[in-house]
């Protein structure tokens, strides 16, 4: 398996993270690295086995589903980069 | 004022108890400390005015005689722990300028019980990194040096902050977390202990998470007893985490007998590496002899899957930051780019996380988001889950013999040079192919430091302990640290 510029190029965008066109070549260059480290998984005979959701045999404990805390919009935008009038603001969404 | 910075948790403790020195006294000692160790780059944020404040109330607690054991303790704390009010950008300039609303469940639990937090800690970005030098603050440095050589090492990552200031004795102890070897990588390479416990064990609520499966945190400490009683106030049942086990803690403190007569010890084959050193391969057989010694009988164990940790654990953990990261997206906290005119809003997640992410946590991202795309789900994500199934029932496997815990190296080396392997990500990954396995399978693993190498620094061995028993497998460090007397420290050039 072995990933080419327009692969890498397709990754970078599927993840949201801007590339410039002449980094690309050494991005798949790295995959390539990486994957390669990989592949020796193909070697083990996973037959029967069940893929793995929770390491502890624990069930997920279950909650009621009510609100616990709210009322706080103040709070919760205190972070933003660009707040407005109570709401996050990013650019124009629909044209 | 300095020999002060020195003790251990356990000392402080009786010494406030016994009103021989205030928690006052030992924050400032500590504060001096930092402030004359600047070079280490240890503390990255400073919360000076809140230690200060915590320390008095520890004082007053001590003084009504209402003293847990961590109270009045000078702690610091990773920067990927959320703190109310202060700086916690997991080392990364896309959390630049956030200041959490809220508090982790572990510092709640550790203030609660009166601990006073010095400053946040460098580390990697993201807990993404073996030696400290991915962090948006720069490297931590190693305490410790080659002999006379002032070449500068690499403390270990991902807790490289945590591990060289509690060497260095800047604070008593420090947390970390551990994802494939955060906590004892780092502690082997800085001569201190660290305990990753069992998964569930520490909430993981409010710290920053990276791969959330295998993320826990853990006490990074002087010695076995202090790992002890800073673990017990960090773990506990907490509902706003689903996968926080609801189980009884322990008083670990109180198992520390040292007496590990009738304990059966594996030593796992697969776990001696081509090309592994010489002074790695004694170091280990040493500590099967000191184990011996103190009455453990000490078998060879195989773990047959162990070669596939790593490759399993190089898809699983940059599967699950994918998703984790997603949410750095320029809205909701932290960095967003400036936009050109007529950028829309999926210019600005790709500028905003072209700028904010460093390299390699953009090639875990992308990594990750390679391994989960469609057509590769199956071939790459679901494959490496089944094999973390065979990795898990290897151990399940050998404690259903008899084993009570498992003694390996930490890692495959000492500390090397800062600026050494980073060009190589994959040469930079085989740094956690001793501990990466107990992540992978959920299970408690602790790092003590067990001797030195020829230039003098410091190395350590790993034991691996049964689902819950922290408790058996501290007290097992603690006879192995006790046969290894390790006492060394490094020389002050900072």
């Amino acid at each position: 398996m072995s990933i080419d510029i327009e692969t890498a190029a397709r990754v970078a965008k599927l993840a949201r993270i801007r590339v410039e066109e002449d980094e690309l070549p050494a991005l798949a260059q790295e995959f390539n690295n990486i994957l390669g480290f990989i592949e020796q998984l193909q070697e083990v005979d996973v037959e029967g086995v069940e893929p793995m959701t929770s390491v502890t045999p624990m069930r997920l404990k279950r909650r009621e589903d009510g609100v616990t805390e709210g009322g706080m919009a103040k709070t919760v935008l205190s972070n933003a980069p660009d707040a407005r009038e109570g709401f996050f603001a990013v650019p124009k969404v629909v044209e | 004022m300095s020999e002060l910075t020195k003790l251990k948790i356990a000392e402080a403790r009786d010494a406030l108890r016994k009103g021989d020195v205030t928690s006052a006294e030992l924050t400032e000692a500590c504060l001096s400390a930092i402030e004359g160790a600047g070079k280490l780059n240890a503390f990255v944020h400073d919360t000076s005015e809140i230690a200060r404040r915590q320390a008095e109330v520890a004082d007053s607690r001590i003084k009504d005689g209402d003293a847990p054991s961590m109270c009045g303790i000078p702690l610091g704390i990773k920067d990927l722990f959320c703190i109310k009010g202060v700086p916690s950008q997991a080392a990364s300039n896309i959390l630049g300028g956030f200041k959490p609303e809220y508090e982790s469940t572990v510092t709640t639990q550790l203030f609660g019980a009166g601990a006073v937090m010095l400053g946040k800690l460098n580390m990697d970005e993201f807990a993404m990194g073996s030696s400290n030098e991915t962090s948006c603050y720069g490297n931590a440095v190693n305490p410790w040096r080659r002999g006379n050589d002032d070449e500068a090492l690499t403390p270990g990552g991902s807790s490289g902050g945590s591990a060289s200031a509690v060497s260095a004795d800047l604070c008593l102890g420090a947390t970390g977390t551990d994802t494939g070897g955060s906590i004892r990588q780092p502690a082997a390479f800085t001569g201190i202990t660290g305990i990753k416990p069992t998964y569930g064990r520490c909430s993981r609520w409010g710290i920053v998470a990276f791969a959330s499966s295998l993320d826990q945190a853990g006490p990074m400490t002087k010695d076995v007893r202090d790992a002890a009683i800073m673990l017990e106030a960090m773990c506990g049942h907490d509902p706003k985490d689903s996968t926080s086990a609801d189980l009884a803690v322990p008083n670990f403190e109180a198992m520390l007998t040292g007496d590990i007569k009738g304990k059966t010890i594996g030593i796992p084959r697969e776990y001696r590496m081509d090309g592994m050193s010489d002074e790695i391969d004694a170091l280990w057989a040493e500590g099967r002899k000191m184990l011996e010694d103190a009455g453990a009988k000490v078998v060879d164990i195989s773990l047959p899957h162990t070669k596939y940790a790593l490759p399993a654990y190089y898809v699983i953990a940059p599967a699950e930051a994918s998703s984790n990261l997603a949410r750095y997206d320029g809205v909701r906290y932290g960095h967003r780019a400036k936009l050109s005119q007529g950028d829309g809003i999926t210019e600005m997640y790709e500028k905003t996380r072209a700028e904010g992410f460093g390299d390699e946590v953009k090639r875990r991202v992308m990594v990750g988001t390679y391994v989960l795309s469609a057509g590769f789900y199956d071939a790459y994500y679901n494959r490496a889950r089944k094999v973390r199934t065979l990795i898990k029932k290897d151990f399940e496997d050998v404690f259903a013999q008899g084993v009570d815990a498992i003694l390996t190296p930490a890692t495959p080396s000492a500390a090397f040079p800062l600026g050494m392997e980073v060009e190589d990500p994959v040469q930079m990954y085989l740094n956690d192919v001793f501990t990466v396995t107990v992540n992978l399978a959920g299970l408690p693993g602790i790092s003590v430091p067990a001797g030195t190498d020829k230039q003098g620094l410091p190395l350590g061995l790993q034991l691996i302990g049964r689902p819950w028993e922290e408790g058996d497998l501290l007290n097992c460090a603690y006879a192995l640290e006790q046969s290894a007397g390790f006492v060394a420290k490094p020389s002050k050039w900072w």
